[in-house]
Order: C-alpha cells, then sequence, then structure tokens
C-alpha cells in the first residue's frame, strides 16, 4: 500500500518535472493530463472468493496496461454494488449473465445466453455498459455420482422421469422457482421428487450428501471445484430450464476507452469455466492462495500480464 | 398490501394448515427435534450433575467445560456433523442436544450443590445410603433449579432448532429459512410467530412446572391445597419440617 502510493507520488512527481522543465509543450501536457485522468480504473467485487479472484484478474490485466487500479473488493451483494457502479463510485465489477439481468428486471424469462445478452442491453441503466462475456460460466448444475449415471444411463435432466423417484438436493429456493422442481415438471416431466432443502449453495454438505447416497442428484454451481475432483456427472439442460451465467464485466461508460475494452475482452475470450473452478480450488482447502497471487499465475499462463 | 396483511394472509392461506409443510406438522416436527435433543442431553447432563453436585468432585472442569460448550456456534458444529455423519434429523438432534447440555448440567450440579449441607449430613447421621441422600434428600431439594436448567435449555433449543433447517431438517425453521432464500418476508416472519407462540407456550408450562417442583422440594407442601402450593413462596409449615433453614428459591 505504502509502496503504492509512493509510487504515485513519485509519478506525480516526475509528471510535475517535466511539466516544469518544458514549459513550452503546452498541448503535450493537455495529453498527458488527459492520459492521466483516463489511467485510473476503480474496480469493485462482490463479497465472495470468485467475484474477488476475477476482480484481481481485471485489475491485474489493466495495471499490465499501465493503468492505475483502485482496489474495492467484497463490496456486498448486488443491491449494494451496482447503485455504487452507477454513482461513479467504482467504475468496474464482474457480474453473472442471468443473475444481472434477472436483478434488473425481476419479470425476465430470458434463459439461453443470446436472449439474456440482448435483454441486459435493454434493461441496463444508461450509465453502465457490458463487455464481451467470457467463456467461464457458474450456473445451478443438477450433478450426479458417475456411478448413479452409469447404473441409471443419465446424461440430460429428462432421464430423470425414468426413475422411480429421485431425491434432490439444493438451496432451498429451486424448490419454488422457475429453475428449480416446478421447471424439472414442465420443461423435463420430472414429478416425483424427494427435496432436502440445503442452504450451503453447493457446497460441501450438499456434495456430502450426494456422495454419501443421501441423495441421487444434487445442484452445485459450475465453477465449484467438487465437481471436478469426484468426477461427478453434471446433466445436461438442453431445454435451458436454467438461466446462463457467463462472467461479464459491467463497467460504467465513462470510464470505457478503447484499451480497457480490449484488456478486458481478452481476459474474457480466455476465462474459462474449468480455469474458474481450478482457481476456487487454489482459495480453498489446506493451502489457501490468496486471489492476487491465484490472478497472477492464471494471468502468466495465459500470456495477458 | 402491508406486511402485516400479506402475514394473515399467509397464515390463512389452507395450504398452511394441511399436509408435510403444514404449520400443524412443522410444529409437531419441531417439538419432536427438541424433545429428542433434551431427552439425548439429559442422559448425559443427569448422571454427570448428580456426580458433580454430590461429590464436589470436577466441579471446576465441568464449569469451564460448559462454559466453552455455551461458545459453540450451533451452524458450525451442525455443518461438521453434516460432513461427519451426513444429513438428516439425526444431526440436528446431536447439534442441538449438544447445545443444551450446559444448561441441563448446570442446573444439576448447583442444584443439589446449593442443598443445605446440614439437611445432607442429617440423613447421613439418620442412617440414609449415598443413594437415598440423592434420590430422598438432594433431588427433591435441588428440583426447582434443576426445573430452572431445563426450562432454559428447552427455551434455547426451541429457538435454536430453527436453525437446523439450514442443513436440511424441517420444523418451524423451514418457514423462516425458505422464505429467506425466496425474499418472502410474510413467510419469515409467520414462521418466526409461530416460534415465539411455541416457545411462550413451553416456557410457560415449565413455569407451572417449576411451581410443581417446589412442592417436592418442600414436602409439607405437597399435603396443602393446591393453591398454596402455587405460592410465590414456601409455607412456614415446610420450613419447620425440614428442621432447619431450607435453601432461598425462587419460584
Amino acid at each position: 500500500m505504502i509502496s503504492r502510493r509512493l509510487i504515485t507520488l513519485s509519478a506525480a512527481a516526475v509528471l510535475v518535472l517535466t511539466a516544469c522543465s518544458n514549459p513550452n509543450t503546452a498541448a503535450q501536457d493537455n495529453i498527458d493530463e488527459a492520459a492521466g485522468a483516463a489511467e485510473s480504473v476503480s474496480i469493485g467485487s462482490a463479497n465472495f472468493p470468485e467475484s474477488e479472484i476475477i476482480s484481481e484478474i481485471y485489475a491485474q490485466a489493466l495495471e499490465a496496461q499501465g493503468f492505475e487500479v483502485d482496489r474495492h473488493f467484497q463490496i456486498g451483494a448486488r443491491e449494494v454494488y451496482l447503485p455504487a457502479l452507477e454513482n461513479g463510485e467504482i467504475d468496474l465489477i464482474p457480474e453473472y449473465t442471468g443473475n444481472l439481468l434477472s436483478y434488473l428486471d425481476p419479470d425476465t424469462t430470458a434463459t439461453s445466453a443470446e436472449t439474456i445478452e440482448a435483454e441486459l442491453q435493454e434493461a441496463l441503466p444508461d450509465a453502465l455498459d457490458i463487455l464481451d462475456p467470457a467463456l467461464a460460466e457458474n450456473k445451478d448444475s443438477l450433478n450426479v455420482t458417475p456411478e448413479f449415471a452409469a447404473e441409471h444411463d443419465l446424461t440430460s435432466i429428462g432421464d430423470l422421469a425414468e426413475l422411480d423417484q429421485v431425491r434432490l438436493a439444493a438451496n432451498p429456493e429451486f424448490a419454488e422457482r422457475s429453475y428449480g422442481l416446478p421447471g424439472m415438471e414442465e420443461l423435463y416431466g420430472v414429478t416425483d421428487v424427494e427435496f432436502t432443502a440445503i442452504s450451503d449453495g453447493g457446497g460441501p454438505a450438499t456434495v456430502q450428501a450426494l456422495l454419501d447416497g443421501t441423495v441421487d442428484v444434487a445442484d452445485i454451481y459450475t465453477t465449484t471445484p467438487a465437481i471436478e475432483e469426484h468426477n461427478l456427472v453434471t446433466l445436461e439442460d438442453p431445454e435451458q430450464m436454467i438461466a446462463a451465467q457467463y462472467v461479464l464485466p459491467v463497467i460504467r461508460t465513462e470510464a470505457m476507452n478503447e484499451q480497457v475494452v480490449d484488456t478486458l475482452n481478452e481476459v474474457s475470450a480466455a476465462l474459462t469455466t474449468k480455469s474458474l473452478s481450478q482457481m476456487n480450488a487454489l482459495h480453498s482447502g489446506d493451502d489457501v492462495q490468496e486471489p492476487a497471487e491465484i490472478a497472477a499465475n492464471w494471468l502468466e499462463e495465459n500470456d495477458l500480464n | 398490501m402491508s406486511l402485516l396483511q400479506e402475514t394473515l394472509a399467509w397464515f390463512s392461506d389452507p395450504a398452511q394448515w394441511s399436509g408435510p409443510t403444514s404449520i400443524p406438522w412443522r410444529i409437531v416436527e419441531h417439538i419432536g427435534y427438541t424433545f429428542f435433543a433434551i431427552v439425548a442431553a439429559a442422559v448425559v447432563a443427569i448422571p454427570a450433575g448428580i456426580y458433580i453436585g454430590h461429590t464436589g468432585r470436577w466441579r471446576k472442569l465441568a464449569v469451564l467445560s460448559t462454559g466453552s460448550l455455551r461458545a459453540l456456534p450451533f451452524l458450525g458444529l451442525l455443518t461438521l456433523l453434516a460432513l461427519w455423519l451426513g444429513i438428516g434429523p439425526l444431526i440436528s438432534i446431536i447439534a442441538l442436544a449438544i447445545l443444551c447440555i450446559p444448561q441441563l448440567l448446570a442446573g444439576m450440579y448447583s442444584g443439589i450443590d446449593a442443598v443445605d449441607p446440614h439437611a445432607v449430613d442429617a440423613s447421613r447421621a439418620m442412617g440414609m445410603t449415598e443413594t437415598q441422600i440423592i434420590l430422598r434428600v438432594e433431588l427433591p431439594l435441588a428440583m426447582p433449579v434443576i426445573l430452572g436448567g431445563l426450562r432454559s435449555a428447552v427455551l434455547q433449543v426451541t429457538a435454536t432448532a430453527t436453525v437446523a433447517a439450514f442443513i436440511g431438517a424441517g420444523g418451524l425453521g423451514r418457514y423462516i429459512i425458505d422464505g429467506l432464500a425466496l425474499r418472502d418476508t410474510p413467510r419469515v416472519l409467520g414462521g418466526a410467530l409461530v416460534v415465539v407462540l411455541l416457545a411462550l407456550l413451553l416456557d410457560g408450562l415449565f413455569a407451572l412446572a417449576q411451581r410443581f417442583g417446589a412442592r417436592l422440594a418442600y414436602p409439607a407442601a405437597h399435603t396443602a391445597p393446591a393453591v398454596n402450593v402455587l405460592a410465590p413462596s414456601p409455607s412456614p409449615n415446610s420450613r419447620r419440617t425440614t428442621h432447619d433453614q431450607p435453601p432461598t428459591h425462587n419460584s
């Protein structure tokens, strides 16, 4: 922190000295000032680790391009950080397409990536803009153990309709929202579900219930490391019951310039669900790495630093 | 529609009054968790409390360990048990039992501890065995304090059993946890109101039981008319029958 301030101070001093030593290049000064104003980007993050890791990736990618970055991480929930973005307290924050849209337009029924993106453009306040979505997606997904999938020949959510009864664990809202039990019945004809509500967002207790056979199917977010760790089979969702949740930067229109847009689009083009899941894994377990370290390594691997 | 009206509408919805997610069934589940948790805790706390209270041994350890047990975060304990033993009613009951052992244990040993040593010595001099002293002297005299411990344990378990809904349990917590997840405030409020009413009802029952416990502590009151039994302080008669100053109690 102190060293960053020192760098800022010395950079300012150099600017001042340069300005003094070249009194006859007023035009050059104006360009420097304009560039200086644009070169600072304030980045926020929501209050969960994945958001912080993505924000840190944005931050370091922009820093590598010579921007000065202000980090305002772990701001809180959408209700808090989106107004902060509109007010200009932050310039940029990572978001998820489906959830952002249903926050902006609670009545939306869009679930496909294309429809969501199109509706997002409409629903966003004028002061805000979205950039290219990443390849990475973090959404609800229905998972079964590989043994259970093999035993009952399961690949898609619709295959569950063949079973006599399905025991399913998910967050409580799954029982009543359109992407949950009502959707399973309407789109896939899966009617007989014994539901267990576990409020840990597809976390350890949900995974444990699936692994020890207390339930047959568990709702786990797609970037949760446990899916890869236990070779879980994620059931396909051809009817798009579950809304797309691609990661994308939401940015204040005033803070946009070509270099910022290009840098973030490059990051999004390289960011996959698998890499996000692996980065989440690095942030948990016995050997926890800090988001800054995880982000730096990922940018290095993808030649983005 | 105001929140109050919405909550009233939630209560008057027929769906709340029949089936496995109805209020009566959730109350049954809730009382079930509470009852089994208290029984499980009593299996541990009663013998341990009698031993500690009667002999005076391990008392410091008991005070220390019950203090630290109280500091256990319930949700953390529940999650840990879910990872060890799998989700289900069992882990909710174990977690709730662990939660209320301190109250029961403290009620047991401090109740017995507070029994007048002269009464115990006198019984011993009369030729009572240690078992007789425990069963006929110490436990009856300690009963108001023991029931006080039980009362606070039941209250705490009734309130905390709502949190068990976080990890798959039923009970009244379902309305609160599901309502929060769905941002359905009337459901949260309705569920919370039922928990409050249930807690008040149980507490009222225990207030009565504690007065009844006073009858055990002061045998002379046993033969007195019911009005005297429910009187806030023991009758002068009971003081004379113990041939000594009885321990003060606050029924």
